[in-house]
Protein backbone atom coordinates (compact mmCIF):
# COMPACT_ATOMS: atom_id res chain seq x y z
CA UNK A 1 0.00 0.00 0.00
CA UNK A 2 1.71 2.83 -1.53
CA UNK A 3 0.67 6.47 1.03
CA UNK A 4 0.20 8.99 -1.31
CA UNK A 5 2.10 11.71 0.08
CA UNK A 6 -0.41 14.42 -0.81
CA UNK A 7 0.49 18.07 0.82
CA UNK A 8 -1.77 19.90 2.22
CA UNK A 9 -3.04 22.50 -0.01
CA UNK A 10 -2.82 25.93 1.01
CA UNK A 11 -5.42 28.31 2.02
CA UNK A 12 -5.86 30.55 -0.61
CA UNK A 13 -5.40 33.86 1.77
CA UNK A 14 -6.04 36.36 -1.11
CA UNK A 15 -9.62 37.13 -0.26
CA UNK A 16 -7.78 38.18 3.52
CA UNK A 17 -8.30 41.56 2.24
CA UNK A 18 -11.57 41.80 1.00
CA UNK A 19 -13.06 40.61 4.03
CA UNK A 20 -10.61 42.67 6.41
CA UNK A 21 -11.72 45.56 3.99
CA UNK A 22 -15.26 45.07 4.47
CA UNK A 23 -15.18 44.87 8.06
CA UNK A 24 -12.84 48.48 8.11
CA UNK A 25 -15.74 50.01 5.96
CA UNK A 26 -18.23 48.88 8.73
CA UNK A 27 -15.87 50.52 11.73
CA UNK A 28 -15.24 53.52 9.68
CA UNK A 29 -19.03 54.53 9.03
CA UNK A 30 -20.29 53.34 12.76
CA UNK A 31 -17.61 55.51 14.13
CA UNK A 32 -17.99 58.96 15.72
CA UNK A 33 -15.04 60.75 16.54
CA UNK A 34 -16.58 63.59 18.19
CA UNK A 35 -15.19 64.07 21.48
CA UNK A 36 -17.91 65.71 24.02
CA UNK A 37 -17.22 68.68 25.79
CA UNK A 38 -18.92 70.87 27.93
CA UNK A 39 -19.35 73.10 31.25
CA UNK A 40 -19.87 70.85 34.20
CA UNK A 41 -21.52 71.79 37.19
CA UNK A 42 -22.57 69.96 40.40
CA UNK A 43 -26.05 70.57 41.21
CA UNK A 44 -27.07 71.64 44.96
CA UNK A 45 -28.63 68.40 46.95
CA UNK A 46 -32.24 68.03 46.96
CA UNK A 47 -33.79 70.09 50.44
CA UNK A 48 -34.65 68.17 53.25
CA UNK A 49 -37.19 69.20 55.20
CA UNK A 50 -35.75 68.77 58.43
CA UNK A 51 -33.10 70.81 58.01
CA UNK A 52 -32.49 74.04 58.85
CA UNK A 53 -32.60 76.86 56.44
CA UNK A 54 -28.93 78.05 55.79
CA UNK A 55 -28.09 81.44 58.01
CA UNK A 56 -28.28 84.09 55.81
CA UNK A 57 -25.89 85.58 53.40
CA UNK A 58 -25.28 89.51 53.55
CA UNK A 59 -25.98 91.57 50.61
CA UNK A 60 -22.98 92.97 50.34
CA UNK A 61 -20.98 89.29 49.49
CA UNK A 62 -23.46 88.79 46.74
CA UNK A 63 -23.23 89.45 43.35
CA UNK A 64 -26.68 89.17 41.95
CA UNK A 65 -27.54 88.31 37.88
CA UNK A 66 -30.64 88.07 37.21
CA UNK A 67 -31.99 87.09 33.18
CA UNK A 68 -36.00 87.78 32.60
CA UNK A 69 -37.89 86.25 30.00
CA UNK A 70 -36.92 88.60 27.65
CA UNK A 71 -33.04 87.81 27.53
CA UNK A 72 -31.96 91.00 29.18
CA UNK A 73 -29.41 90.73 31.96
CA UNK A 74 -29.73 93.08 35.24
CA UNK A 75 -26.23 92.57 37.34
CA UNK A 76 -26.39 94.35 40.60
CA UNK A 77 -28.99 96.40 39.82
CA UNK A 78 -27.78 98.02 36.51
CA UNK A 79 -28.42 96.47 32.90
CA UNK A 80 -25.81 94.88 31.34
CA UNK A 81 -25.27 92.62 28.45
CA UNK A 82 -23.53 89.62 28.33
CA UNK A 83 -20.47 90.83 26.60
CA UNK A 84 -19.70 92.75 29.95
CA UNK A 85 -20.58 90.24 32.71
CA UNK A 86 -17.08 88.84 33.11
CA UNK A 87 -15.16 91.84 33.28
CA UNK A 88 -17.77 93.06 36.54
CA UNK A 89 -17.77 89.39 37.81
CA UNK A 90 -13.79 89.45 38.14
CA UNK A 91 -13.80 93.04 39.76
CA UNK A 92 -16.25 91.49 41.96
CA UNK A 93 -14.39 88.34 43.31
CA UNK A 94 -11.08 90.16 43.45
CA UNK A 95 -12.97 92.92 45.63
CA UNK A 96 -11.14 95.28 47.44
CA UNK A 97 -8.84 93.52 49.81
CA UNK A 98 -7.32 96.86 50.99
CA UNK A 99 -10.37 98.79 51.53
CA UNK A 100 -12.42 96.80 53.31
CA UNK A 101 -14.66 99.24 53.99
CA UNK A 102 -16.05 99.50 50.28
CA UNK A 103 -19.88 98.07 50.38
CA UNK A 104 -20.07 97.42 46.69
CA UNK A 105 -17.12 94.78 47.42
CA UNK A 106 -17.35 91.31 49.53
CA UNK A 107 -16.05 90.95 53.09
CA UNK A 108 -13.18 88.91 53.62
CA UNK A 109 -12.13 87.07 56.06
CA UNK A 110 -8.88 84.78 57.53
CA UNK A 111 -8.82 81.44 56.70
CA UNK A 112 -7.69 77.93 58.71
CA UNK A 113 -7.05 75.99 55.37
CA UNK A 114 -3.41 74.19 55.90
CA UNK A 115 -3.13 74.65 52.43
CA UNK A 116 -3.56 78.01 51.89
CA UNK A 117 -1.96 79.03 55.47
CA UNK A 118 1.22 76.66 53.83
CA UNK A 119 1.10 78.90 50.86
CA UNK A 120 0.02 81.90 51.45
CA UNK A 121 0.31 82.57 55.38
CA UNK A 122 -2.00 82.55 58.30
CA UNK A 123 -3.50 85.86 57.57
CA UNK A 124 -4.54 86.14 54.07
CA UNK A 125 -7.47 87.71 53.37
CA UNK A 126 -10.26 85.04 51.51
CA UNK A 127 -13.04 86.88 49.76
CA UNK A 128 -16.71 85.84 50.92
CA UNK A 129 -18.07 86.15 47.34
CA UNK A 130 -20.95 84.67 46.19
CA UNK A 131 -22.26 84.74 42.64
CA UNK A 132 -26.09 84.36 42.33
CA UNK A 133 -27.75 83.06 39.36
CA UNK A 134 -31.14 83.73 39.01
CA UNK A 135 -33.29 82.91 35.50
CA UNK A 136 -36.78 83.29 34.64
CA UNK A 137 -38.45 80.30 32.87
CA UNK A 138 -38.68 81.85 29.49
CA UNK A 139 -34.92 82.56 29.22
CA UNK A 140 -33.20 81.18 26.30
CA UNK A 141 -30.88 78.41 27.17
CA UNK A 142 -28.37 80.27 25.00
CA UNK A 143 -28.40 82.99 27.03
CA UNK A 144 -27.67 80.50 29.96
CA UNK A 145 -24.79 78.81 28.66
CA UNK A 146 -23.23 82.39 28.07
CA UNK A 147 -23.55 83.41 31.41
CA UNK A 148 -22.29 80.18 32.81
CA UNK A 149 -19.27 80.47 30.35
CA UNK A 150 -18.81 84.34 31.23
CA UNK A 151 -19.05 83.41 35.54
CA UNK A 152 -16.55 80.20 34.75
CA UNK A 153 -14.19 82.57 32.39
CA UNK A 154 -14.22 85.33 35.12
CA UNK A 155 -13.20 82.75 38.03
CA UNK A 156 -10.82 80.99 36.25
CA UNK A 157 -9.26 84.31 35.12
CA UNK A 158 -9.04 85.40 38.62
CA UNK A 159 -7.12 81.81 39.15
CA UNK A 160 -4.66 82.41 36.53
CA UNK A 161 -3.67 86.23 38.07
CA UNK A 162 -3.38 85.03 41.41
CA UNK A 163 -1.69 81.82 40.47
CA UNK A 164 0.66 83.69 38.30
CA UNK A 165 1.58 85.94 40.79
CA UNK A 166 2.63 83.66 43.27
CA UNK A 167 3.77 80.80 41.43
CA UNK A 168 4.73 82.23 37.79
CA UNK A 169 2.36 79.64 36.41
CA UNK A 170 -1.11 79.85 35.36
CA UNK A 171 -3.54 77.93 37.25
CA UNK A 172 -4.60 76.03 34.75
CA UNK A 173 -0.94 74.52 34.42
CA UNK A 174 -0.53 73.96 38.14
CA UNK A 175 -4.41 71.85 37.91
CA UNK A 176 -2.67 69.96 35.00
CA UNK A 177 0.66 69.29 35.61
CA UNK A 178 1.62 65.29 36.46
CA UNK A 179 3.95 67.03 39.85
CA UNK A 180 2.27 66.34 42.91
CA UNK A 181 3.12 69.81 44.82
CA UNK A 182 1.92 71.54 41.37
CA UNK A 183 -1.39 69.93 42.43
CA UNK A 184 -1.78 71.02 45.84
CA UNK A 185 -0.81 74.44 44.99
CA UNK A 186 -3.59 74.74 42.56
CA UNK A 187 -5.62 73.08 45.32
CA UNK A 188 -4.49 76.14 47.66
CA UNK A 189 -5.74 78.48 44.83
CA UNK A 190 -9.06 76.98 44.84
CA UNK A 191 -9.87 76.96 48.50
CA UNK A 192 -8.15 80.73 47.87
CA UNK A 193 -11.14 81.42 45.52
CA UNK A 194 -14.33 78.81 45.52
CA UNK A 195 -16.32 78.77 42.54
CA UNK A 196 -19.28 80.14 44.04
CA UNK A 197 -22.52 80.17 41.66
CA UNK A 198 -25.80 79.72 43.79
CA UNK A 199 -28.67 79.04 41.43
CA UNK A 200 -31.48 80.33 43.17
CA UNK A 201 -35.00 78.85 42.36
CA UNK A 202 -36.44 79.61 39.35
CA UNK A 203 -39.11 82.10 39.84
CA UNK A 204 -41.84 83.86 37.07
CA UNK A 205 -40.00 86.80 37.19
CA UNK A 206 -41.21 87.77 33.87
CA UNK A 207 -41.13 90.84 32.54
CA UNK B 1 25.75 53.09 -28.42
CA UNK B 2 23.48 50.82 -26.07
CA UNK B 3 24.00 50.05 -22.79
CA UNK B 4 20.97 48.46 -21.87
CA UNK B 5 20.63 44.96 -22.77
CA UNK B 6 18.41 44.50 -25.35
CA UNK B 7 15.87 41.71 -23.08
CA UNK B 8 12.79 43.24 -22.20
CA UNK B 9 13.55 43.88 -18.36
CA UNK B 10 10.25 44.06 -16.54
CA UNK B 11 9.25 46.45 -13.69
CA UNK B 12 8.76 43.39 -10.60
CA UNK B 13 4.93 44.31 -9.67
CA UNK B 14 4.37 45.87 -6.54
CA UNK B 15 3.88 42.74 -3.98
CA UNK B 16 0.38 42.83 -2.20
CA UNK B 17 1.37 40.59 0.12
CA UNK B 18 1.21 43.49 2.89
CA UNK B 19 -1.87 44.90 2.23
CA UNK B 20 -3.76 42.81 4.28
CA UNK B 21 -1.56 43.61 7.33
CA UNK B 22 -2.25 47.80 6.30
CA UNK B 23 -5.79 46.74 6.35
CA UNK B 24 -6.14 44.64 9.64
CA UNK B 25 -4.10 47.68 11.29
CA UNK B 26 -6.94 50.33 10.27
CA UNK B 27 -9.44 48.13 11.08
CA UNK B 28 -8.09 47.57 14.57
CA UNK B 29 -7.79 51.70 14.86
CA UNK B 30 -11.23 51.79 14.12
CA UNK B 31 -12.16 49.20 15.85
CA UNK B 32 -10.72 50.40 19.25
CA UNK B 33 -11.92 54.15 18.54
CA UNK B 34 -15.36 53.34 18.03
CA UNK B 35 -18.24 54.03 19.64
CA UNK B 36 -21.73 52.67 18.79
CA UNK B 37 -24.08 54.93 18.89
CA UNK B 38 -27.07 53.35 21.23
CA UNK B 39 -29.80 55.59 20.19
CA UNK B 40 -31.99 56.93 17.68
CA UNK B 41 -32.03 61.02 18.37
CA UNK B 42 -35.51 61.78 17.75
CA UNK B 43 -34.99 65.35 18.77
CA UNK B 44 -33.04 68.20 16.93
CA UNK B 45 -30.44 70.20 18.82
CA UNK B 46 -27.78 72.88 17.77
CA UNK B 47 -25.33 72.81 20.83
CA UNK B 48 -24.18 76.32 22.32
CA UNK B 49 -21.02 77.12 22.27
CA UNK B 50 -18.39 78.24 25.17
CA UNK B 51 -15.26 79.10 25.94
CA UNK B 52 -14.83 77.11 29.33
CA UNK B 53 -15.69 73.79 28.05
CA UNK B 54 -14.15 70.43 30.31
CA UNK B 55 -13.53 67.23 27.93
CA UNK B 56 -15.97 64.36 29.01
CA UNK B 57 -13.81 61.49 30.36
CA UNK B 58 -15.02 57.60 30.41
CA UNK B 59 -18.52 57.84 28.09
CA UNK B 60 -19.09 54.83 29.85
CA UNK B 61 -20.18 57.27 32.53
CA UNK B 62 -22.34 59.52 30.99
CA UNK B 63 -26.06 59.02 30.50
CA UNK B 64 -27.33 61.78 27.85
CA UNK B 65 -30.87 63.63 28.19
CA UNK B 66 -32.02 65.40 24.68
CA UNK B 67 -33.84 68.42 24.67
CA UNK B 68 -34.86 70.07 21.83
CA UNK B 69 -37.87 70.01 18.87
CA UNK B 70 -38.66 66.94 17.56
CA UNK B 71 -37.65 65.85 13.81
CA UNK B 72 -39.41 66.92 11.41
CA UNK B 73 -41.25 63.76 10.24
CA UNK B 74 -42.06 63.56 13.80
CA UNK B 75 -43.76 67.37 14.60
CA UNK B 76 -46.90 66.51 12.65
CA UNK B 77 -47.16 63.82 16.24
CA UNK B 78 -45.28 65.55 18.58
CA UNK B 79 -45.59 69.00 17.34
CA UNK B 80 -42.41 71.63 17.50
CA UNK B 81 -42.33 72.58 20.77
CA UNK B 82 -39.37 71.20 22.68
CA UNK B 83 -39.08 67.64 23.82
CA UNK B 84 -37.26 65.45 26.44
CA UNK B 85 -35.46 62.42 25.03
CA UNK B 86 -34.44 59.83 27.36
CA UNK B 87 -32.97 57.00 25.55
CA UNK B 88 -34.76 55.88 23.18
CA UNK B 89 -38.44 57.55 23.73
CA UNK B 90 -39.65 60.61 24.69
CA UNK B 91 -39.96 61.21 27.98
CA UNK B 92 -41.90 64.06 30.25
CA UNK B 93 -39.59 65.15 33.39
CA UNK B 94 -41.47 63.04 35.67
CA UNK B 95 -39.75 60.19 34.05
CA UNK B 96 -36.35 60.86 34.89
CA UNK B 97 -35.95 59.34 38.18
CA UNK B 98 -36.77 56.59 36.78
CA UNK B 99 -34.65 56.58 33.86
CA UNK B 100 -31.80 57.73 36.61
CA UNK B 101 -32.36 54.44 38.60
CA UNK B 102 -32.55 52.33 35.45
CA UNK B 103 -28.97 54.33 34.61
CA UNK B 104 -27.77 53.41 37.93
CA UNK B 105 -28.46 50.19 38.34
CA UNK B 106 -26.66 49.36 34.97
CA UNK B 107 -23.68 51.03 36.24
CA UNK B 108 -21.24 49.33 38.38
CA UNK B 109 -21.90 50.22 42.40
CA UNK B 110 -18.34 51.86 42.83
CA UNK B 111 -18.96 54.01 40.00
CA UNK B 112 -22.26 55.20 40.57
CA UNK B 113 -20.71 58.44 42.40
CA UNK B 114 -18.88 59.23 39.16
CA UNK B 115 -22.27 58.99 36.97
CA UNK B 116 -22.68 62.68 34.71
CA UNK B 117 -26.03 63.51 33.40
CA UNK B 118 -24.92 65.34 29.68
CA UNK B 119 -27.58 67.91 29.14
CA UNK B 120 -27.67 67.76 24.90
CA UNK B 121 -29.84 70.97 24.97
CA UNK B 122 -30.93 73.12 21.80
CA UNK B 123 -29.65 76.43 22.05
CA UNK B 124 -33.19 77.87 21.22
CA UNK B 125 -34.99 76.07 24.21
CA UNK B 126 -36.86 78.21 26.95
CA UNK B 127 -35.10 77.74 30.38
CA UNK B 128 -38.29 76.06 31.84
CA UNK B 129 -38.31 72.71 30.66
CA UNK B 130 -34.04 72.41 31.32
CA UNK B 131 -35.00 73.73 34.76
CA UNK B 132 -38.01 71.05 35.71
CA UNK B 133 -35.06 68.81 34.18
CA UNK B 134 -32.92 70.17 36.74
CA UNK B 135 -35.31 69.54 39.69
CA UNK B 136 -36.04 66.15 38.90
CA UNK B 137 -32.41 65.48 38.50
CA UNK B 138 -32.22 66.77 42.19
CA UNK B 139 -34.14 64.88 43.68
CA UNK B 140 -33.19 61.95 42.14
CA UNK B 141 -29.90 62.36 43.32
CA UNK B 142 -28.37 62.30 39.99
CA UNK B 143 -26.20 65.69 40.69
CA UNK B 144 -23.03 65.51 38.48
CA UNK B 145 -24.53 67.64 35.14
CA UNK B 146 -22.76 68.60 32.17
CA UNK B 147 -24.56 71.50 30.15
CA UNK B 148 -22.83 69.72 26.96
CA UNK B 149 -21.39 73.06 24.69
CA UNK B 150 -19.27 72.95 21.98
CA UNK B 151 -15.63 75.11 22.46
CA UNK B 152 -15.31 77.91 20.13
CA UNK B 153 -11.48 79.49 19.97
CA UNK B 154 -10.75 82.68 21.36
CA UNK B 155 -8.58 83.56 18.95
CA UNK B 156 -8.00 87.54 21.43
CA UNK B 157 -7.11 85.41 24.40
CA UNK B 158 -3.49 84.55 23.39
Amino acid sequence: MARSKREIQEINAGSMADIAFLLLIFFLVTTTMDVDTGLMRVLPPPILEDVPPPPPVKMRNVFVVLANSQDFLLVENDYMQVEDLKDAAKEFIIGKPGNPGDERFPEFKASQDPLIIKYFGPNYPISKQIVSLQNDRGTSYQLYIAIQDQLAAAYSEVRNEVAMNKFGKKYDELKDSKNAVDNDKAKAIRALIPQRISEAEPKEIGG
Amino acid sequence: MQIRKKGKKEVPPVSTASLPDIVFMLLFFFMVTTVMRETSLKVTHVIPKAKEVAKLERKSLVAYIHIGPPLKPLQSIYGTEPRIQLDDAFALPSDIPTFVESVKSQTNEAEVPLLTYSLKVDVKTKMGIVVDVKQELRKANALKINYSTSRIIDKTAQ
